[in-house]
């Protein structure tokens, strides 16, 4: 019983078609039919936050949305955050303070300081830290998240 | 995951037709955060499922009606702990709402959801229980009003009948000012669920309620009308033997991984007792 | 040409690719015509095999084969880096809670769950064995056939090995004070968030095999052997794993993998999910009795310690482990009697394996904390009686091995005055401080490759595994450092056994000091044919030439490199190649067949704060100070001891597998196995590092990045203990356990 449905999102800002399995996660079409690996699949129970993606303005594990919620949607992966081939502050942020090491999270980690930023661009290190809360880091970064985090707000800020 | 049919109703009584008719081979879909788990791990294998977010009359929404709050069925953790009317006259709402999983997971998760799911853990139920609230339940024969405390009856377990659907949370705006908090147990400071949840509210009248859940198969709302347990002034021995009794019905898991019997029945004690003096610390300072 | 320098911390080299999502995991590479693989499981501890019909699973949609043990060659093929004692598929018996015994290979992910499900197994379930108890009763069923230990005394039990280690005179010993006392460490798992993957392709009249695997080297020969193949024919990419710890360091399921492969004649691959990574590998639990005997002026008298480990089903490095991590258990101090036994005991359980510390975390636990207990019992300062006892720089404190190599009281007077170890507490806090050690490789061989390209670009072939720790960066510094290139002129080419030249391993955080030696080497090598290239140029002697930091300094002028190497190779062009090759030959006469090439020494502070009411332990500050030797990326430095010493704090606080009467793990995956998030860290995290310029690699450094978690728990149980006057010991220290021990004692 594999029901089909056409759905249409714009993903990092292109209208995306794909015929997908209505069983199939957001995350299965991003990563399998739209090969935008950068998102990744980890604990597939909403824990870990490694498949986080924005949907309509809102960061979300896409492992526990089903591809045809998102229907209309507009997503944004990590593949959508640099602006025209350049690294956005974000990025370069999280490169210069050191919060990336085996880069396994760093994708869900950006997305969702990304939507932090958008919301509360000068937030406090609590904040930030509630922010990240479920996007886990086992090589623990999690200093040097909340230094890049800072250190990108301080530069959108000027 | 299993294959399914997938329904997206636009109207609530299309909605509604459909889960009369496919009873429980159907399976609601709001937030979706426990639903998908349960799809992907198989402890649920409905033919069809329901996804009510695009139901016009569902919408997602908190408004003020009459002398009620009412928080509509598709709302979701991360709006109600925003909102201002919430955190003014329903605080400890607020705060569970706010823990609720992680951001990702308040940004889907929906309040009806958390209630209709039955977890006895649910964060939400012991603040709605001690606020009185009172769910809007659409279904085959019209529409209904149930008092939340008469909805729960077993984990994973409601009183929804077939073809019901949770459409609104009702919270009746207070005559008289409450204090209020939400206190619970975890297993870290980060994300998880609870192992005791706990909403104490005491009111300007001195009347105490206090809700509980992960402490038995379901949330449990009690009340102390003497006004002896919301008076600092009280005899400490009178003050406890009343909490005591408040949770008398407390029956924990004896095989839960989570915590042991003895540690939730020994922490509902503390947290209720340090939910009792937060109220009525706020009570006072209005 | 801006030259980088080693000792500054530029941005991580291949950062950008992690930033972008462009980076490659395993699970993330195309493959054309990639078949996807489930195994097949049995939901209890240790079953018998009777039966497998895969023929439902055969004819599913979308299936192209099944494999199970009697599809692979008879003898059922085994590996190990110890013991070559686990079978490729379960045979006759599975012996832990997610042992393989079968493979699918299908279409798509979803047809091969499907199809995993319809294959049939015919078990017995039999008892099995999961804790030390039940593993050491002398009527317990033996995990493993004593067949494959042949001569082997100890055969017919269940302990795999003893280790033991003593020195001194027990007839001369005086001690004023004895403590002894028994300390449990849990079973935990590693918990990388990326799954472990695997991937196998034919390749020719070979195989191709993507792993994320720490040791491409190791596999390389794992799967040569045992696919009968020669290692030119197999090719292991190793891309960068998305965390490891340890926990990917040897063969697990390449060879079934690969097995699949060369059956289907099409690249399958596997990927775990989270709960079975949390069956397929983790750290050894530990039961430890010290005695300690002290003189009345904190002197250790003598320190005697039984450990006793309880690994997996299969040996795996698990034993290795244990005779590694137990023999510095008397610690950085001069103790004048020591007697150490370690065993390790197998069970029916996950394989125990390499995991961060190496199974010095589970000896420093005990060993630290009962030191404290001494202590407390004599009066004495808990800072002073380590200080009293701590071994100075060349002392040989191990007898038989290498000599303390560094100004350990420097790290600890540090820590000390970060915590503000002698400021008064307010009701509820204690302050702990622990010491830990770990020994660095034993053995090693890294060779690599650097080429120095006509404009002055370089490329550095180097087979270590960059799994987040920083390598490729490290390396990149120190080829920027000799040749003169800015950092983002160099590239590094990493996990391809067919391209990059052979490495052992990277584990022990070895990296920096053999591969960087390594890398080193290579520089000199080019360094040296540039001077010749500057002498012939200049029409100078090749003794009046120096060539060094990218610069060539000749009688009366300095060059940079790029324009030597320019008007040395001419109108035709070219390039200079350097081979290095750094290599630490095994001892035989050492217990552990090589002394270390250095010890990573830690010291770990902390101040912390107990509501006695519901047992939370709250972290208020921690302070961690590692002797380095130098900083070659002090950033990356930072990041791993911090990040070291978060994972600690894990272990220590909240981290524990739940077993049922069954010897299944319940808490499989993320919901009931809690690890730190961002919102369980200290309130004050500090980390320091002391450099004296004193190491055997590059500029002096040595090997980091497990000494910040070695002695976590111990300071931190010692400050529970201070704050609470209860003395607990028995890791985690979750709420729940704290708790009773406070209600128990009253």
């Amino acid at each position: 019983m594999s029901e089909t449905l056409s759905i249409t999102m714009t993903v990092n800002g292109r209208r995306r078609t794909v015929d997908v399995e209505v069983h199939h996660t957001l995350l299965d079409v991003l990563r399998d039919d739209l090969q935008l690996t950068g998102t990744k699949e980890c604990c597939l129970v909403g824990e870990c936050g490694a498949c986080t993606v924005m949907l309509n303005g809102r960061t979300v594990d896409s492992c526990l949305v089903l591809a045809v919620e998102a229907d209309g949607g507009e997503i944004t992966t990590v593949e959508g955050l640099s602006q025209g081939g350049d690294l956005s502050a974000l990025q370069r942020a999280f490169l210069e303070k050191g919060a990336v090491q085996c880069g396994f999270c760093t994708p869900g980690q950006l997305i969702s300081a990304h939507a932090l930023l958008k919301e509360n661009p000068h937030p406090s290190v609590p904040e930030i830290q509630e922010a990240l809360a479920g996007n886990l880091c086992r090589c623990a970064c999690y200093e040097q998240l909340t230094d890049a985090v800072l250190a990108a707000a301080e530069e959108q800020g000027k | 995951m299993r294959g399914f049919s997938y329904e997206r109703p636009a109207r609530l009584a299309e909605a509604v037709a459909l889960l009369q008719e496919k009873g429980p081979e159907a399976s609601v879909l709001a937030g979706g955060t426990d639903l998908i788990i349960r799809l992907r791990d198989g402890t649920l294998t409905p033919a069809v499922v329901v996804d009510i977010k695009r139901v016009e009359e569902l919408r997602p929404g908190i408004r003020e009606e009459r002398d009620r709050l009412v928080i509509g069925a598709t709302t979701v953790m991360t709006d109600i702990a925003a909102h201002p009317l919430v955190r003014r006259q329903f605080s400890a709402l607020a705060e569970a709402a706010a823990v609720v999983g992680a951001v990702q997971i308040r940004n889907r998760a929906t309040l009806a959801g958390n209630l209709c799911n039955a977890s006895p853990a649910a964060d939400t139920a012991p603040p709605l229980l001690v606020y009185g609230a009172e769910l809007v339940i659409e279904g085959p024969g019209g529409t209904r009003r149930l008092s939340l405390d008469d909805f729960f009856v077993r984990s994973g377990v409601t009183t929804l009948q077939r073809g019901e659907l949770v459409t609104a949370v009702e919270l009746p705006m207070r005559k008289r000012r409450m204090g209020s908090v939400h206190l619970r147990r975890t297993r870290r400071r980060g994300h998880d669920l609870a192992s005791v949840t706990l909403c104490c509210g005491v009111d300007a009248a001195g009347v105490t309620r206090l809700a509980y859940g992960s402490v038995g198969r379901r949330p449990l709302l009690r009340q102390d009308e003497t006004g002896v347990l919301a008076d600092r002034e009280a005899r400490e021995a009178s003050r406890s033997a009343l909490l005591e009794q408040m949770f008398a019905q407390a029956s924990p898991s004896q095989k839960s991984m989570r915590a042991g019997p003895d540690y939730r029945l020994a922490m509902l004690r503390v947290l209720g007792w340090r939910a009792l003096q937060t109220a009525i610390d706020r009570l006072k300072q209005g | 040409m801006r030259v980088e320098q080693v000792g500054t911390s530029p941005a991580r080299v291949g950062g950008i690719d992690r930033v972008t999502g462009h980076q490659k995991y395993v699970a993330d590479l195309r493959m054309p015509g990639l078949l996807h693989a489930k195994l097949v499981t049995l939901p209890c501890a240790r079953a018998r095999l009777r039966a497998i019909d895969t023929r439902a699973a055969l004819g599913a949609p979308g299936v192209r084969l099944v494999l199970s043990a009697s599809d692979l060659p008879l003898p059922m093929p085994r590996f190990g880096p110890q013991w070559e004692d686990r079978p490729v598929l379960a045979v006759d018996e599975t012996k832990y809670h997610g042992e393989p015994v079968a493979i699918v290979a299908a279409e798509t992910k979803e047809l091969a769950e499907q199809a995993a499900r319809l294959v049939r197994v015919d078990y017995e379930e039999l008892p099995p064995v999961f804790t030390l108890p039940g593993a050491l009763a002398p009527d317990a069923p033996l995990v493993q056939d004593p067949s494959l230990r042949p001569g082997d005394p100890l055969a017919n039990t269940n302990v795999l090995r003893e280790h033991r280690v003593e020195w001194g005179d027990w007839s001369k010993v005086t001690a004023e004070a004895v403590v002894e006392n028994t300390y449990t460490f849990p079973m935990v798992t590693h918990f990388a968030i990326e799954p472990h993957a695997f991937m196998a392709a034919p390749d020719g009249d070979g195989i191709a095999v993507w792993s994320s695997i720490q040791h491409p080297n190791w596999l390389q020969k794992v799967l040569s052997k045992i696919l009968d193949l020669p290692l030119s024919k197999v090719r292991v990419y190793a891309p960068d794993p998305g965390g490891a710890f340890g926990g990917k360091q040897h063969a697990k399921l390449e060879p079934i993998v690969a097995f699949a492969a060369l059956r289907a004649g099409r690249p399958v691959r596997l990927v775990l999910s989270l709960e079975q990574t949390f069956q397929a590998v983790r750290r050894a639990s530990c039961e430890v009795h010290v005695r300690t005997g002290l003189r009345r002026d904190g002197r250790i008298a003598f320190q005697d310690v039984r450990a006793d480990y309880l690994i997996g089903a299969y040996a795996d490095i698990a034993d290795r482990v244990v005779g590694k991590g137990s023999y510095p258990a008397a610690g950085p101090y001069n103790v004048p009697v020591v007697r150490i036994r370690a065993r390790s005991i197998l069970s029916h359980t996950t394989p125990s394996t390499a995991f961060r510390g190496f199974g010095n975390p589970q000896v420093n636990w005990a060993v630290e904390s009962n030191l404290d207990e001494g202590a407390r019992q004599l009066g004495l300062d808990r800072l002073e009686i380590r200080l009293r006892n701590l071994a100075h720089k060349g002392d040989a404190f191990i007898p038989f091995d290498t000599p303390a190599d560094g100004d350990w009281a420097q790290s600890v007077r540090k820590a000390a005055q970060l915590i503000g170890w002698s400021k008064s507490l307010p009701p509820h806090r204690g302050r702990g401080i622990a010491v830990g050690i770990k020994s660095g490789p034993t053995t090693g061989l890294s060779y690599s490759v650097v080429r120095l390209l006509a404009d002055g670009s370089v490329v550095v072939f180097a087979g270590t595994s960059d799994m987040g720790q920083g390598a490729r960066t490290v390396l990149a510094q120190i080829a920027a450092h000799e040749l003169g290139a800015p950092l983002d002129w160099v590239a590094v080419v990493m996990g391809d056994t067919a391209i990059v030249p052979y490495d052992q391993q990277t584990s022990a955080s070895r990296s920096t000091v053999l591969m960087g030696n390594s890398v080193l080497h290579a520089c000199r090598s080019i360094q040296a044919q540039l001077k010749a290239m500057a002498a012939r140029l200049h029409k100078v002697s090749e003794a009046e030439v120096e060539v060094e930091e990218g610069r060539v300094r000749l009688p009366g002028r300095e060059l940079p490199v790029v324009e030597v190497l320019k008007a040395g190779l001419g109108a035709m062009g070219g390039e200079l190649i350097g081979v290095g090759e750094m290599r630490k030959d095994a001892d035989p006469k050492h217990p552990l067949r090589g002394a270390p090439a250095f010890f990573e020494f830690n010291c770990t502070a902390v101040e912390a704060e107990v509501d006695e009411d519901t047992g939370d332990v709250t972290i208020v500050k921690h302070v961690t100070v590692s002797d380095v030797g130098k900083s070659l990326n002090p950033l990356q430095v930072t990041m791993q001891d911090e990040g070291a010493a978060i994972q600690g704090l894990g272990h220590t606080l909240m981290e524990h597998y739940i077993y049922d009467e069954r010897g299944r793990i319940r808490n499989l995956g993320a919901i009931d196995y809690r690890i730190p998030t961002s919102m369980d860290l200290p309130l004050e995290l500090h980390s320091e590092a002391v450099e004296n310029l004193d190491g055997p690699g590059p500029y002096g450094s040595k090997g980091m990045s497990e000494g910040a978690l070695l002695c976590v728990a111990a300071a931190v149980g010692a400050a529970v203990s201070e704050a609470t006057g209860v003395v607990i010991r028995d890791l985690p220290l979750t709420p729940e356990r704290v708790w009773r021990a406070l209600r128990d004692r009253r």
